[in-house]
This record gives structure tokens, sequence and C-alpha cells, in this order.
């Protein structure tokens, strides 16, 4: 179902198959603010649009009509632009992912319209699927496509389980971090199914990019998920042993980190207690490069009730600058010195850290 | 360990290095070129912000039309920022935008992208903070808070979530949109508020952020509305805290602004998502001393019988009217009177500097960074985010900022907010006056 048929260019109100409408102009007002002047073509569209949305005719051409608008707001449309025009279009067409959050690019009545006559047509939803991936080309950050996407999905069931995961791969194979993608694959993992191969497809986009949080993110939510894989616990030895890897590899990695860390969730004690946390620390304090995180995470260590050995004290000691108070107490608050000195962003952070520290800390 | 130097970069070192050469290229042309040149580029420049902000009121040209659904965004990102510069509109610009919003308002409530269109959760959000921030009777007394109130409960799911719209997405966006707007209309009541933690507990991710989805990234828009709607359901004490504390002072760069989620890139507008965050956990510092006590003790931070008791500290004092809406509806207002006894948790300065450096351009309006154009929702998320860092280091809401808390001349201080819903204080309390009594 092309959204314009070969050759058909018209405007609709020399259509014949529409000369039976009367076209519904939007009411404005007589001052309106904001107000945007429209191309006559989109003008017409929306008319027509609002037409048989008011009379609530499920059809073929107004599910054509649905298409038009969509495609019209959504950005494959050119115009000639002024440049004040220009500074903001480009921010819209372009990737902002900020605005395509907060803005949908398209009136939530359209699609909502567009689903309803889907019904009543009992349309063949497979055709809708290549609909969306051509809307979507020019638009992966769009709220109503992915909703759109998902509707569309979940009433085709698992005969949408394959086409849902190549179609969220290709749109981060060029944009690894796009969210509403991770957003979508995920409902599509827990409502369709398709987990087999998740783990190594978040094995090889680590291995493109081991700085890609949000496959980091992906990780997690696999081995915690996957009715293939036992849960975390069962996952966490291995699990520990990659992340280890990872942060040895760059250290100045956040994201690792955060993923150790979260590998122990609600067990604190079982995280204080693996030596390869400790140890990995340590490792990375030895070096004396990129060592913050490695700070911050002994730092929690201590928190919770680690004990360090003389290897700790050495490492900490040996990042010390001259300035600072050789005399601190315990190395809980020389952690908190050391850090205040070389994260200066953070330093306020570091201070109430410090100051907050629980009474019992080595 | 140095083999790690002969693999290539990857994609995020490529994209971050590149953003901090152009970031750090302008903060060394402030320091290259002479005093009064200096002084132009540390000063805020409200003339060409404010002509830039009303011709968006006025007119927007043909390309606008793919945010024809959001014209009540555009609406209170305007007026938002002019008002955060301290001026205001004039008596006819008011009078179009309150009619323009009131022809948004659909007869069984809640406001859409335009006229005639499908109510939808942020425009209902985004056009009842334009008619807050135009504030005066005609624009208060438009909002028809009992049609509100319906639409809220039609998209309150089971769940215990929203839904944007009608069989809409749900995501703690549309928690907060609706919460926000219940709050501050003062109809918030069990029914819309059941369930909501639940959920939004639900999106701590194991980062300590907090995401738009269960299982999806932490996120600092999600973040925040996460953190605001719990304070403003009285259940903040549930979340935390001190992992959301952790994941969020890690998303301030070395260019100063804040990036929305790890190894991504700093966006000017997170200077309010992610600040924001910062100026609400200021004052909760009692929740925070408590969770971290009961760590200490050994104890699960979370679940305390001593902590539901002190958190929603103020609203839940004096429970005897058992009636929904009062149970909340001074929640939002006795926020304000928690002192801020913490030092904010962020590097302030360094914040205001990128917003002014970096993201404010010279010819009226502010970006997301060095090389992007601007726009509305950038010029209002930068300026609220300027607005928090400038007060950050206020005790209370009643006492200016000592210069050396401003970034540049102290006539770049901007009005105060309240950072649970973003809109000027002052307003704010007009607001509150109004439909407390109404």
């Amino acid at each position: 179902m092309e959204w314009k048929e070969e050759g058909e260019e018209r405007p609709l109100s020399q259509r014949p198959e529409w000369s039976d409408v009367t076209p519904v102009p939007q009411d404005d007002g007589p001052n309106p603010v904001v107000p945007i002047a429209y191309k006559d073509d989109f003008t017409e569209t929306m008319d027509y649009f609002r037409a048989v949305y008011f009379a609530d005719e499920r059809s073929l051409r107004s599910l054509h009509v649905t298409a038009e608008a969509i495609h019209m707001n959504a950005g494959n449309y050119t115009v000639t632009l002024s440049n004040l025009d220009f500074d903001f279009a480009e921010n819209l067409f372009l990737e902002n992912e900020a605005i395509g959050r907060i803005a949908s690019r398209v009136e939530a009545v359209v699609w909502h319209f567009r689903r309803l006559i889907l019904e009543a047509l009992n349309a063949d939803l497979h055709e809708e699927l290549n609909f969306i991936k051509k809307v979507a080309n020019g638009n992966p950050k769009n709220y109503q496509i992915w909703h759109h996407r998902r509707w569309v999905a979940e009433k085709l069931g698992s005969d949408a389980t394959s086409k849902e995961l190549d179609f969220t791969k290709k749109i981060l194979s060029l944009d690894a971090k796009n969210y509403h993608a991770w957003s979508h694959r995920q409902w599509v993992l827990q409502e369709l199914g398709g987990w087999e191969d998740e783990l190594d497809y978040c094995k090889q986009l680590l291995e493109d990019d081991i700085f890609n949080n949000s496959a980091w993110n992906q990780r997690y939510f696999v081995i915690t998920k996957s009715p293939f894989l036992g849960g975390l616990e069962a996952m966490r030895e291995s699990e520990v042993n990659y992340t280890v890897g990872a942060i040895i590899a760059k250290p100045e990695n956040e994201s690792p980190w955060r993923y150790l860390r979260g590998l122990y969730k609600d067990d604190a004690q079982s995280w204080v207690n693996d030596p390869q946390v400790s140890s990995v620390c340590l490792t990375v304090l030895s070096a004396k490069r990129n060592t913050v995180f490695a700070l911050s995470t002994l730092l929690d260590l201590l928190c919770h009730g680690f004990q360090p050995s003389q290897d700790f004290i050495n490492a900490v000691d040996a990042l010390k600058t001259p300035d600072l108070d050789q005399s601190d107490s315990n190395l809980a608050t020389a952690v908190c010195s050391v850090l205040g000195h070389m994260d200066p962003m953070r330093v306020n952070y570091w201070a109430w850290r410090k100051n907050k520290l629980p009474a019992q800390t080595a | 360990m140095d083999s790690s130097e002969t693999q290539s970069p990857t994609v995020t070192q490529r994209e971050q290095w590149m953003v901090e050469s152009q970031v750090f290229q302008m903060y060394e042309l402030l320091s290259s070129v002479p005093r009064n040149a200096q002084s132009v580029l540390l000063e805020l420049q409200r003339d060409k912000h404010i002509e830039f902000l009303t011709n968006g009121l006025r007119q927007l040209g043909p390309s606008f039309c793919v945010l024809d659904a959001n014209r009540p965004w555009l609406c209170y990102w305007i007026l938002h920022s002019i008002a955060l510069l301290g001026d205001s509109v004039d008596d006819e610009l008011e009078n179009n935008t309150i009619d323009f919003l009131s022809r948004c308002q659909d007869p069984n409530g809640g406001y859409g992208g335009g006229p005639g269109q499908m109510p939808h959760l942020a425009t209902t959000y985004a056009a009842i903070n334009a008619l807050i921030t135009l504030g005066g009777h005609r624009s208060l007394s438009s909002i028809n808070r009992g049609k509100v109130y319906t639409f809220l409960r039609r998209m309150k799911d089971p769940s215990g979530a929203f839904r944007m719209h009608d069989a809409g997405e749900m995501d703690v966006r549309a928690c907060y949109t609706a919460i926000s707007v219940a709050s501050v209309l003062t109809i918030l009541d069990d029914e819309l508020v059941k369930g909501v933690g639940n959920f939004i507990l639900s999106c701590q991710t194991y980062e300590g952020g907090i995401s738009g989805e269960p299982g999806s990234e932490a996120h600092g828009g999600y973040t925040f509305c996460g953190l605001a709607t719990m304070v403003l359901i009285g259940e903040v004490n549930r979340l935390d805290l001190t992992s959301l504390i952790d994941w969020v002072v890690f998303r301030q760069g070395v260019e100063g602004g804040f990036q929305g989620r790890t190894n991504k890139l700093v966006d000017g507008c997170y200077s309010f998502w992610q600040g924001g965050v910062f100026a609400l956990i200021q004052k909760l510092h009692s929740i925070i001393e408590e969770q971290l006590r009961l760590l200490d003790a050994g104890g699960s931070a979370i679940d305390s019988p001593q902590l539901a008791s002190i958190s929603c500290h103020s609203g839940k004092r004096g429970l005897h009217d058992t009636s929904g809406s009062a149970k909340f509806s001074n929640i939002g207002f006795n926020f304000l009177k928690e002192p801020a006894e913490m030092e904010p948790l962020f590097h302030s300065i360094a914040l205001q500097q990128y917003i002014i450096l970096c993201s404010q351009l010279q010819e009226g309006g502010f970006r997301d960074k060095p090389g992007k154009h601007r726009d509305y929702y950038h010029t209002c998320y930068c300026l609220s985010g300027l607005s928090v860092a400038q007060y950050s280091y206020s005790k209370d809401a009643d006492s200016p900022p000592l210069p050396r808390a401003v970034f540049g001349p102290y006539s770049n201080l901007l009005e105060p907010i309240h950072p649970l819903y973003n809109v000027i204080l002052d307003l704010y309390h007009e607001a509150h006056e109004f439909f407390s009594t109404s």
C-alpha cells in the first residue's frame, strides 16, 4: 500500500474519489498565537483528514489520507526555508533526541485514527510494518512511530518477532544508543520472545564499542530476565569475569564499573566479599592511571565494611599529592581527599561523602 | 595495560573528543580575547533572547508544521523563558495565548496539541504551566479543573502508571506530567496516586538513575520526572537516593554541562533535567541522612518504618482530613519551606559557564551544544538550569544569591523557579493561592 500512488500528484480537492467530501478547516480562532504558516498542501491534507475523522469514516481513502498526513508531518517534506526557519528546521529534521522526546512530531490523533481504520478494514499488518519502516527511516526518534509499531507488533503476535528484532537491529546499526529502539526491543523480547541470541548481540555491540552504555544496560536486562539463562545469581560469576576484563582494558570507562556494582544489587555483602571486586580496584589503583572509578568503588566498599589490606593503603598513599593531609585518620577519609583533588568537578560531592562516612569505616 | 592504546577509538570516544575540543576551544577563546570582549561573552544577552522568544510567539514559519501537534509546548517554552528573564508579554499577546490555549482544551478534559486535537498528558502539562506562567485571574480561571481530573483518571492505567493519551504509551514522563498537573491544581488524590510509586520504583536501574520504562537505560529526563513525582506523592523515601545521587553526580562532564546518560554527549537541556535533580536532592537531606544511617546500621536503606514517617514530612502531617486531595495538596507548597541544608553536590559555576559560553548564542536563543542550532526547547531548559544553578547556594527562596554564586556579572541573575514544577516561584504562589481557595 504505497502512500502515494504512482503519478498521483493532484491535490485532494481535484481527485474524483474525494469529490463528495467537504474539507473541514482548523479552528484556530481569530487571534492564534504560535500560528504556523502552513504550506497549502499540508493545510489541504489536514482539512480532508478532519472531514473523515469527524465523520468517523474508516475506509481505504481515510487510510490514504492518514498516510499523507503522516508523511507531511513526519518531515519527508521539502520546503524552501528562510534563515529563521532553517535554524529551527534543521534541529527538527535532524537528530534531536531531546525534542523528539517531548514533542511528538505527528498528531497523536492521526495515528490513533489510522489504527481504528486498520482494525475496521482488517488490514494486512505486515504491510503496515513496511509502511512504518519507511516513515521511521527519516524519524528514528519519534514517539508516535514507535508506539504505532508496538501496537501492530502486539496484534501480529509472535509472527512479528523476527521482523521486530531485525528492525530494531537495523536502527541500532545506525545509532547504537537509540532509546526508542532499545525500549521497543526489550518490549519485543518480553512479550514475543526471541531471547536466544540476545546475549551474543550485546557481546557483539560491546566489541564494537565497549563504552556503549545502552549495550551494557541491555546485557543487564538479558542476564536478569532471559528464561534461558537462570537469573542474576546464576550468571554472576561469568559476568563478573567479563566485566573485570572490560574494566582492565579501559579503566576510565564508567559503564562496566556500574555494571559490576549492579551484579550485586540487593546483596552488598557478597559484593564486599568478592575478591575479584576489590582486586580489580587494586590493580587499577596500582597502575596509577584513570583511577577515579577505582577510588570511588573502593570508597563504597569501605562504607560497606570492607577491611583493606596494607596493599590498598599503600596504593592510595601513592596517589596522594604533597599538599594533601598525609595523616588522614583512615583510608576512607584519605580516599575522599584524593578524589576531591583528582576529580574537581565533584569536589562538593567528595566533601559530602567524607562528611557522611559511617563511624566504623576503615 | 597499554595495549589498549593501540586499539582505534570507538564511536563513543571519537564523538566525545570532538565535542570536548569544540567546547575547550570556546573556553580558550574567552581567555584569549581582550577584557571588554570577555565581558560581552560572559553576559546573558537578555534583549536578544527576548526578541527571539517574542518572535516565536507571534509567528512561526512553515517548517514548524512538524510541531503542529505541540503548540502548547511552544507557548510554555517561550513564556517560561521570558519569565525567567524577568520580563513579560503585552496584554494582547497574553489574551491571545489564553484564548488559543482554551481552544486546545478538550470538552471532556485535558489539552491537545492544537485546537480540536486529542487531549494528551504532555500538552496538558505544557498548557497548564503556560497559563500559570501568564498568571492572573483570566488565565487561571480558564482551566477547567474538574474536567482535567476526569481526563487524568481516564489516563490512569490499572498498573498504576499513566498513559500519555487514549491507548497511548505509558512511561515515567506520563506519570510526572499527570501528577505535576494534579498537584499544582490541588486535585491530587489517592485514586490518582495509587500504584505510581511502585511503577517508578521499578524504573530505578542498577546504575542508580531512573529509566522511562522498567528495564530501559537510566536517563536524565526520566530521572527528574521520577524523582519529582515521588516527592509529590510522598513516597520519595522508597527510592535508593544514595545510588541515585552517585549516578547523577557523574553525569556532569569535563565540559561543565550535563549528559543525559552514561557515556553520552553533553547537552544544554540537561542543565535542567539533571541540574533540577540536585535542587530537589538538597531539600531531601533528612531522608538521605536516614537512608545512610540505616545502611550504616547494616539494614536495608529502603523499607524502614522510620523513613516512612519522615518521608513526606510536609503534606502528610496532620492527616485528620482523610479526604482525597487534602493529603497531597500541600506537598508542593511545603517542599519550598525545607531549608537547603546541604551544599549543592554538583559544580554550579562550571554548569553556568557551559550554559553561558557554549549554549548561549549571541544573536539570541540557546542550543544543545556548539554546532547545533538554537530552538525554544533548549532556550527554556538552558535558562531553567541556569536559574537552578544560580540559586543552588541559597538556603531559602527568599534570600537572593551572593554574587559569587552567579557566573558572569550579577545582572545575569534570573528569576527563581519551583523545582518540582519548573514554573517561576512567584507565579507558582499566585496559582497555589488561586487553586487552594477556589
